[in-house]
C-alpha cells in the first residue's frame, strides 16, 4: 500500500515500522527547526548586546539580514548623494568670481567625490556591488537627498549650501560617527573631519557677500530665502511619518530622531543668520523661552513628497549627468581592464 | 624689449597656460567616467589653477602697471591671454582630455626642469614646486595613453583620433620669439630645443607603448601665444569672467 | 541588480602609513585596473591632506580574514597566559630601569 507516497509491504510489522520510523524522522526535524531556532535566538540576543554595549558590528560578524539592508539602503543613499551632490556646486565652479574661490569650491566638490567614495566601500563590506548600486540611483530606484534636486542660481549660493546644507549634513553625520556598525561609523569620522571646512567656507562666503554691496548682500538673502526650506526637509519626515525610525534607534543606526536633529540645526543657524544680518524666511519664527529652543513654521510636506517622488527642479538632469558619465565612461573602464588583463597575461606567460 | 618686458611676457605665458588648462579640467568634476579618475582629475585641475594663482601673480608684480593675479585672470581681453591652442581645446571625450593633458605634460616636465635653475631665483623656487606635480600630471596621462592605446580596439581608435586632431596643436609648445631670446641670453630660461628633443623623446616611447602612432598630416596650428585664440577661447572667458563683468568691482 | 560583468575594476584595499615610525593603518578601499592605478587612485583619495608617505594595496580578493566564529579559539588562549605581560611581577621598590 501507500503511506506518504511510499511504497509499503503489506504486513503489519513492515507498517509498524515504517510508521516509527516516519515519527522519529519528524521528532528530529522538529528538534532541529526549534535549535535553529534558539541558535539564531543566542545570535540575535548577542548581536543586539553587542550594541547595547556599544560593541561595534563589523562586516564578517553575523547580523540579522534586516539589519544588513536597512543598511545598506542608508549608506548606498548617503554615498549617492555625495556623489549628486557634487553636480549642484560644480555647475559654479568655471564661474567662481577669483581664483582662490575657484580653488576651495573645486576642493570642496572634490572631497564631496572622496566622500561618496568612502560610504560605496562601506556598503560593499555588507555585500552590496557598488556598481549594482549606482545603476539603482540612474535607474530612479535608489534615493538620495532631496537637496540636490534645487538648482543654484547665483554664486550666493554656494555660500547657501555650504552654511546651511553641509550645516545640516554635519548634525546628522557627527553622530553617526558612534554608530554600531564599524566601516560606517569610521567612513563618518573621516567624513566629518574633512566636512567642517565646507561649512566654513560657505559661511565666509555669506559673511563677504552680506558685508558687501547692495547687490551682493540681495544675493546672499535671495540664496537664503531658495535654500532655508528645502536645508529644513533634509532631516526628512517628521518622526510621526518615519516608520524606520524606532528600529534603527535600537540598532544604532540612527542616534536621534529626524525631529530632534531638525530643531537643533534651527537653534544653531538662527543666531548665525543674525550675525550675517540676513533673515530666515519664516514668519512662525519665534524663540520659545520655555523649551529654550525656537519655534518654527510648518514644512510644506506636500513639495517634500513630490521632490523625493522625481518631481523636483532637477531630479532629471541630475540624474541624467550621473548616467551619461557612466555610459560615456563604459569604454575607459573596458579599457583599462583590458589592459590590465593584457599585461598580467604576460606576466604569468 | 627690455629683460623685465621679456620676463613678464614669459611668466604669462605660464600663468595663461596653466590658468586655462586648469579651467578646462574643472568642467570635468562631476563627470568623469569613474568616481576616483573625477578625483585624479580634479586633483590635476586643482594643481594647476594653484600655478596659476602663483605665476600671474608674479607676473602681475613685475608687469609695467602693478595688477593682482585676479586682474590678469579674470579682466583682460581674449587677445591679451598669451596661453597654447592646446589649452583651450575642448575636454572631448576622455581620449581628448587624456591626449590633451599628455602632449602639455610631456612638454612642462623638461621645461621646469630646466627652469628651476633660472637666474630669476622667484621663477626658479615657482618652476620647482610645479615640477613635482607636472611629474605626477605627466605619469598620470602617458599611464592612461598606454592603457587607452592598448586596451580594446574602441579606445585604440578613439585614443589615436583624439592624437591625430590634437598633434595639429602640439607644434606651438616650443613657439618662441623676441621674449625669449631676450630671456636666454640672460640665462632665464634654457634652450627649447633641449626640452623639444626630450618632449620628441617621451612622446615617441609613450605612444610605441600605446601601439599608436603619429599622425600623417603634420599641419601646425598657432596664434595663441599671440593672442590669436580658437573660437573656443570665448565661451571659456564668457564663463571665467561673469562673476567680475557683471559684478565689477566687488569683493568676493 | 545587474549582472556582474568582467569589466567592473576590481575591488582593493588601502593601508597607509602616516609617518615614519608608525605602522600602515588600513583605511578603507578603492576600485581599480591595477595596482598601479590602484596606488595612484590610493594618492588621490586617502592623503589629499598629506595623511600620508607610504600606501600598500592589496586585491581584496587575497585578503585571509579569521573567522569571527572562532574568536574563542583563536583568541581566548592568549587571555589566559597573564604572565606574558609585566604587571604580572612583582618588582622590589628601589629597583630602576625594570
Amino acid at each position: 500500500m501507500i503511506l506518504f507516497g511510499t511504497q509499503v509491504k503489506e504486513n503489519i510489522v513492515d507498517v509498524y515500522l515504517f510508521l516509527e520510523g516516519a515519527v522519529y524522522i519528524y521528532i528530529c526535524k522538529a528538534k532541529l527547526y526549534y535549535m535553529k531556532k534558539l541558535d539564531i535566538k543566542a545570535l540575535q540576543d548577542n548581536f543586539q548586546g553587542k550594541i547595547d554595549r556599544d560593541i561595534k558590528i563589523e562586516p564578517n560578524d553575523w547580523m540579522p539580514d534586516d539589519y544588513r539592508t536597512t543598511l545598506i539602503r542608508q549608506i548606498s543613499q548617503h554615498a549617492h548623494s555625495e556623489v549628486v551632490g557634487m553636480l549642484p556646486e560644480g555647475n559654479w565652479i568655471t564661474r567662481a568670481p577669483n581664483l582662490r574661490r575657484k580653488a576651495v569650491l573645486l576642493a570642496k566638490v572634490q572631497d564631496e567625490a572622496g566622500h561618496g567614495l568612502y560610504l560605496y566601500c562601506a556598503a560593499e563590506t555588507l555585500g552590496a556591488d557598488r556598481e549594482a548600486t549606482i545603476d539603482d540611483l540612474h535607474s530612479g530606484k535608489a534615493k538620495y537627498s532631496s537637496i540636490f534636486n534645487y538648482p543654484t542660481l547665483s554664486w550666493a549660493d554656494m555660500g547657501a549650501i555650504g552654511w546651511l546644507v553641509d550645516g545640516a549634513a554635519i548634525m546628522n553625520q557627527v553622530p553617526l560617527c558612534r554608530c554600531s556598525y564599524g566601516p560606517y561609523a569610521r567612513a563618518m569620522i573621516r567624513v566629518c573631519k574633512e566636512e567642517s571646512f565646507h561649512q566654513r567656507q560657505g559661511f565666509e562666503i555669506m559673511t563677504t557677500l552680506s558685508k558687501g554691496t547692495k547687490e551682493q548682500k540681495e544675493m546672499a538673502q535671495d540664496a537664503l530665502n531658495r535654500f532655508w526650506w528645502p536645508s529644513l526637509m533634509m532631516f526628512g519626515p517628521s518622526d510621526a511619518d518615519s516608520k524606520h525610525t524606532e528600529q534603527s534607534m535600537k540598532w544604532k543606526i540612527k542616534r536621534h530622531t529626524n525631529d530632534e536633529l531638525r530643531q537643533q540645526f534651527v537653534d544653531v543657524t538662527v543666531p548665525q543668520s543674525k550675525i550675517l544680518g540676513l533673515t530666515i524666511p519664516d514668519k512662525d519664527l519665534k524663540w520659545n523661552e520655555s523649551k529654550q529652543g525656537y519655534d518654527f513654521g510648518s514644512i510644506n510636506w506636500d513639495e517634500f513628497w513630490q521632490v523625493v517622488g522625481g518631481n523636483g527642479p532637477c531630479n532629471k538632469e541630475r540624474v541624467d549627468a550621473r548616467r551619461k558619465a557612466k555610459e560615456e565612461g563604459k569604454w575607459v573602464v573596458e579599457a583599462a581592464m583590458a589592459f590590465a588583463d593584457k599585461r598580467n597575461t604576460k606576466k604569468s606567460a | 624689449m627690455t629683460k623685465q618686458e621679456a620676463l613678464y611676457h614669459f611668466v604669462l605665458r605660464l600663468g595663461d597656460d596653466s590658468l586655462i588648462l586648469g579651467q578646462r579640467l574643472s568642467e570635468l568634476c562631476g563627470h568623469g567616467p569613474i568616481l576616483e579618475e573625477d578625483i585624479a582629475l580634479t586633483n590635476i585641475s586643482l594643481d594647476l589653477i594653484g600655478q596659476a594663482t602663483l605665476f600671474l601673480e608674479y607676473a602681475g608684480s613685475i608687469g609695467s602697471k602693478e595688477k593682482s593675479n585676479d586682474e590678469l585672470a579674470f579682466l583682460r581681453l581674449e587677445k591679451e591671454y598669451v596661453n597654447v591652442l592646446l589649452v583651450e581645446q575642448p575636454n572631448g571625450h576622455f581620449g581628448d582630455t587624456i591626449m590633451r593633458q599628455f602632449l602639455f605634460d610631456a612638454f612642462r616636465k623638461p621645461l621646469f626642469e630646466a627652469l628651476q635653475f633660472s637666474t630669476d631665483k622667484q621663477l626658479a623656487s615657482l618652476c620647482e614646486k610645479a615640477l613635482k606635480e607636472t611629474k605626477y600630471h605627466l605619469r598620470h596621462s602617458s599611464e592612461w595613453v598606454i592603457r587607452l592605446g592598448d586596451g580594446t580596439e574602441e579606445s585604440h581608435s578613439k585614443i589615436q583620433e583624439s592624437l591625430n586632431i590634437l598633434y595639429r596643436y602640439a607644434h606651438e609648445l616650443f613657439y618662441s620669439d623676441e621674449t625669449d631670446t631676450v630671456l636666454r641670453q640672460e640665462g632665464v630660461i634654457p634652450k627649447m630645443d633641449e626640452v623639444k628633443k626630450e618632449w620628441e623623446a617621451t612622446v615617441t616611447a609613450v605612444l610605441e607603448e600605446a601601439r599608436i602612432s603619429l599622425p600623417e598630416n603634420n599641419w601646425k596650428f598657432d596664434g595663441g601665444r599671440l593672442g590669436r585664440h580658437s573660437e573656443h577661447m570665448g565661451y571659456l572667458l564668457a564663463d571665467l569672467q561673469y562673476m567680475q563683468r557683471t559684478y565689477p568691482n566687488m569683493e568676493w | 541588480m545587474s549582472i556582474k560583468t568582467k569589466t567592473d575594476w576590481p575591488l582593493w584595499e588601502v593601508f597607509i602609513r602616516s609617518k615614519q615610525g608608525l605602522n600602515h593603518k588600513h583605511v578603507g578601499s578603492l576600485r581599480a585596473a591595477d595596482a598601479t592605478m590602484a596606488i595612484e587612485n590610493a594618492r588621490d583619495v586617502y592623503t589629499r591632506r598629506s595623511e600620508g608617505i607610504s600606501i600598500w594595496v592589496v586585491p581584496s580578493n587575497l585578503i585571509s580574514a579569521s573567522d569571527p566564529h572562532d574568536e574563542a579559539s583563536l583568541f581566548e588562549p592568549a587571555q589566559s597566559k597573564v604572565y606574558r605581560h609585566p604587571t604580572f611581577y612583582d618588582v622590589p621598590d628601589g629597583i630602576s630601569h625594570m
